[in-house]
């Protein structure tokens, strides 16, 4: 084997790292471009709020050194790239002196949890539906019955949490109405532990696959119908194989790779709409966290937050890319 | 060849009959053609792009996609009617029966695949367990009958020429070593070097295995030189059907001799015959001969009815009402 | 020469049948601009005013999801949310707002792409390199994040400054499927002649390109209003949308902090979700129509032969 070829990794390593840049120039910015001083804007607040918040001038502190307020913009820029670079997001402004960085660490792995399961399963059933759909052999009774799976598709993830909130948490009293797990249990590696789990996290998932797997279906059903046209699936045919190994390798095979790429362009889109999901239902993750900040004016914490999602979706994708050169030889030895 | 002398008979097509089921009124592809082949022969099948001989060959392998399919008419291999194959029967039919080279062999192979791998593919779907090692042999075997090294076996198809893909369908199609090969346009999309290096090996494969072997194009020049008897064909119909010395040395219908008269020749200076008109259009046949608008020499019947295939001379079928004039 | 092959497509298809998708997603969102439009003529939308009406109604037919609730009015036929507003009221008001800031957004973002997507399909190079990359890097970028960051700055936006916003991340997939389409079409023939007869890029680009781009551009403008209606929505159910006029995400937003969900008040979240349920399943039905003019080998294997 020759592996994946050097310019190919070059180029898309390079693509995750304008990435990642570009979303920490954008925290950057963005505060600076908000009308008024953003930092006197902050401490005017904190000062509104000094007789709760004990050590406000140790956070102004913080803030000052953070921001360096004397320092010229491009130093401010290197050392907020330098701080991102080692994982220092500042301090949380509601809740000093913990850090974002642990704020977020703790919440990271329910929404990691959570999102990568929602989209590998809504990915691999999405699929299976478009590819039963767009062969000619599939029966005629599924064909019939499989669109009926998509008409969750034009709806948004958040719109569905709500309404499966109402139905099965509200109404028939199946589901709970928030968390990630019950609340007497502690996180810890037991069957009641991972079983409360799963309950907590059925309807949030649910959401997100029903209103995404659809997307799939509707393209893997195109890629198949225009595969079926390919002179190798005639020659598959010709050829006398079985129906299901030209389904399977000639067809989904082919026609999966565009699928994937596409996967790679919605990761994006994906985790952005999954915060709101979390948030309808209390899901402990990053999207719930989000909401406490923006409730909060937690400034620090919403753009630690949005740049680990961003960070976050770039790794994906960037593991996509690399796996996609395995699923199509064709990409492997490009340029060599 | 006398007619006693004829080797046995592979494939005999009876009256087919093949509808495009678009608009209102179906689109007749192939109209009742009828035609032999025979063991050890080349059939050469000509005629203008949209005139029915690659819809021919998809129906003998019943790979007609929608909206074709077959109205009517037999097609015999052997004494088994492909037409009225089970699916099972037809799997094991294809392939092992009648295998395809496929027109332009850009696209024919699967390109997330190892070409040894589609090769296995053929022979495995058929002859049941022979093991790797034999098979491995197998498809060094094929590789080295169509003079490609056996490590093209470990490339995928986009690494590949054109001349060396459509070698590895040449390959693939032997396989099984079937009674009968059909090539549709085997040399279409290749340079000229190319074509002639393929040309050669469908021949010296035809010398060496003996198969029988319809060969689908509207090159004369390559007809001339591969096949032993011609099929013409036009506007679905079957206009002409002889051997190819008679065919060349002999045209009698007037649309095989604008077709001849258009191959270049180096030999004999002449003016190049442009075709007058374009090809028919399927939809809206004239009622008599469908050749009659474009023909240079018609007469009173063309128009009106349509010119049955008869046997002008031994073993030489025409279709044109003007022969006996 | 060159509209020939769009106006074939869309001839054909008119000569075929009207694509039923196409038509039913039209009419759906004809009706909820309809709705919109002429709602305000027959009612009194000065109820979408916080305090304007008695609180806590449901709609008329239904009973009080429990005690403390007073029965409904038919004064008030959707019924009415917990700060006295009425529920048709909101939905009259709210509903072309919401629309709107879709279609702004969608617009410019469309306007941008096409601009875009030609200049670097059409130039190639290290234009197309920049434009590219640029595009694809926001494509990854989840743009609601970035969005909820700048709207937590701002303290109070209005309709037309959020399709704005929007609008700063609604260009990169027009300009993805722009410049793919646009470097096959620079390939086929007319293209190569035009240039040949010394027609300038500009008159390429408007005269030669632009009306085979159409459908493309129209499926694409159809996506960027669904989504900038969905991501508009995103925002508005945080609670970062504008709080002075009524729209179908800030109501949705008042119910999840008024925990309607909790209290059984289903009509107070259900009447705004189904409006924009409409909105958007009309929306899907167009693309998907759209998507099958394009590309007609869709629609034959659809019916199933």
């Amino acid at each position: 084997m020759r592996g994946i070829s050097k310019a190919y990794l070059i180029q898309r390593f390079g693509m995750f790292v304008i990435t990642v840049w570009l979303g920490l120039t954008l925290m950057f910015i963005i505060p600076r471009l908000a009308p008024g001083d953003p930092v006197a804007a902050m401490v005017s607040r904190l000062a509104a709020q000094a007789g709760r918040v004990e050590q406000s001038d140790q956070i102004i502190a913080a803030w000052r050194e953070r921001f360096g307020l004397d320092a010229p913009l491009p130093v401010q820029y290197l050392r907020y790239l330098h701080n991102s670079f080692r994982f220092r997001l500042g301090y949380s402004m509601a809740y000093f002196p913990t850090t974002v960085e642990e704020m977020i660490l703790r919440a990271m792995p329910w929404t990691f949890g959570l999102l990568t399961l929602a989209t590998l399963i809504s990915f691999t059933t999405g699929i299976a539906i478009g590819a039963l759909l767009g062969w000619r052999p599939t029966p005629r009774l599924l064909r019939m019955t499989l669109p009926l799976t998509m008409c969750f598709t034009a709806i948004p993830a958040f719109m569905l949490g709500i309404l499966l909130t109402y139905v099965f948490a509200f109404g028939l009293r199946l589901f709970p109405f928030a968390g990630a797990y019950a609340r007497g249990l502690a996180p810890e590696l037991s069957w009641e532990f991972a079983a409360s789990v799963i309950h907590h996290g059925a309807l949030p998932a649910c959401a997100v696959v029903l209103t995404s797997m659809g997307h799939w279906a509707l393209g893997m059903r195109a890629m198949m119908i225009g595969n079926a046209g390919e002179d190798y699936m005639i020659l598959a045919e010709a050829k006398g194989l079985r129906p299901a190994r030209i389904f399977w390798l000639y067809g989904v095979r082919n026609a999966i790779l565009p699928q994937v790429t596409s996967l790679a362009l919605s990761i994006g889109a994906i985790a952005g709409g999954s915060i709101i999901v979390e948030y309808i239902f209390t899901y402990p993750g990053m999207g719930y966290l989000l909401y406490q900040g923006i409730v909060n004016n937690d400034y620090p914490l919403i753009q630690g937050i949005v740049f680990v999602l961003i960070c976050g979706v770039a790794v994906a994708v960037f593991v996509i890319d690399l796996i996609y050169p395995l699923i199509d030889p064709r990409i492997r030895y490009e340029r060599q | 060849m006398n007619p006693e002398q004829k080797p046995p008979l592979v494939l005999r097509i009876q009256d087919l009959l093949v509808h495009y089921d678009t608009g209102p009124a179906p689109v007749v592809a192939v109209n009742r053609i009828s035609f032999d082949v025979h063991r050890g022969e080349i059939l050469g099948l000509v005629g203008e792009s949209g005139c029915g001989k690659s819809t021919t060959a998809m129906a003998i392998l019943r790979l007609l996609q929608p909206p074709g399919r077959v109205v009517g008419g037999r097609v015999l291999l052997d004494d088994t009617d492909v037409l009225k194959l089970g699916p099972a029967a037809l799997r094991a039919f294809r392939w092992r029966r009648v295998a395809l080279i496929p027109q332009g062999a850009m696209n024919a192979l699967n390109p997330v695949m190892r070409i040894r791998r589609q090769l296995a593919d053929a022979i495995a779907a058929h002859a049941n367990a022979n093991g790797r090692a034999a098979l491995r042999a197998r498809i060094g075997e094929l590789m080295d009958l169509v003079g490609l090294p056996e490590r093209v076996g470990d490339l995928f198809p986009h690494e590949l020429s054109g001349g060396m893909k459509q070698r590895v369908c040449i390959a693939m199609a032997v396989a099984l070593n079937p009674p009968l090969v059909i090539a549709d346009e085997p040399t279409s999309a290749l340079d000229v070097v190319v074509q002639r290096l393929v040309a050669m090996n469908l021949l010296n494969i035809k010398n060496t295995l003996g198969n029988a072997m319809i060969l689908i194009g509207h090159d004369m020049g390559l007809m001339a030189q591969l096949t032993d008897r011609v099929a013409v064909m036009y506007a679905g119909a079957m206009v002409e059907i002889a051997p190819t010395r008679a065919i060349f040395g002999r045209p009698m219908h007037p649309y095989t001799q604008q077709l001849i008269e258009s191959v270049p020749s180096i030999k004999v200076k002449k003016a190049l015959r442009v075709f007058p008109g374009g090809p028919p259009d399927l939809r809206n046949l004239p009622p008599g001969c469908p050749f009659a608008p474009r023909c240079g020499c018609i007469g009173p019947q063309c128009e009106k009815k349509i010119p049955p295939l008869r046997e002008c001379a031994p073993n030489h079928w025409m279709a044109c009402h003007r022969h006996d004039e | 020469m060159n509209a020939n092959n769009t106006t074939a497509i869309f001839a054909r298809q008119r000569l075929a049948w009207a694509n039923a998708k196409l038509v039913a997603g039209m009419a759906i969102i004809l009706a909820v601009v309809l709705f919109g439009l002429l709602g305000r003529v027959f009612w009194d939308v000065t109820q979408a005013r916080v305090a304007s009406c008695p609180l806590n109604l449901p709609p008329v037919g239904f009973n009080p999801p429990g005690p403390g609730f007073q029965p409904y009015q038919t004064a008030h036929p959707l019924g009415t949310e917990s700060s006295g507003r009425d529920m048709l009221a909101l939905l009259i008001t709210g509903t072309p707002n919401s629309m709107l800031v879709g279609l702004i957004a969608a617009a410019i973002g469309m306007v941008m792409g096409v601009l875009l997507g030609m200049t670097a399909g059409f130039l190639g190079g290290w234009v197309d390199a920049v434009i590219r990359i640029c595009s694809d890097a926001f494509i990854t970028i989840p743009s609601l994040a970035v969005l909820i960051v700048i709207s937590s700055y701002v303290s109070e936006i209005d309709i037309k400054s959020m399709g704005l916003l929007l609008a700063l991340f609604a260009w990169p997939g027009t300009t993805r499927v722009i410049r793919a389409q646009v470097l096959s079409l620079r390939e086929r023939g007319y293209v190569q002649m035009a240039r040949l007869s010394g027609a300038s890029s500009f008159e390429i680009m408007f005269f030669e390109l632009l009306p085979n781009l159409l459908p493309y551009i129209a499926a694409s403008f159809t996506a960027g209003v669904s989504g900038n209606i969905l991501a508009a929505t995103g925002l508005e159910a945080l609670g970062l949308g504008p709080s002075r006029v009524p729209t179908l995400g800030m109501t949705i937003f008042y119910a999840i902090r008024g925990a309607a969900i909790l209290r059984g008040m289903w009509w107070w979240w259900g009447l705004p979700i189904l409006m924009l349920m409409l909105i958007f399943t009309g929306l899907f039905l167009i693309a998907i129509g759209l998507d099958e003019l394009v590309n007609p080998r869709l629609r034959r294997a659809g019916g199933g032969q």
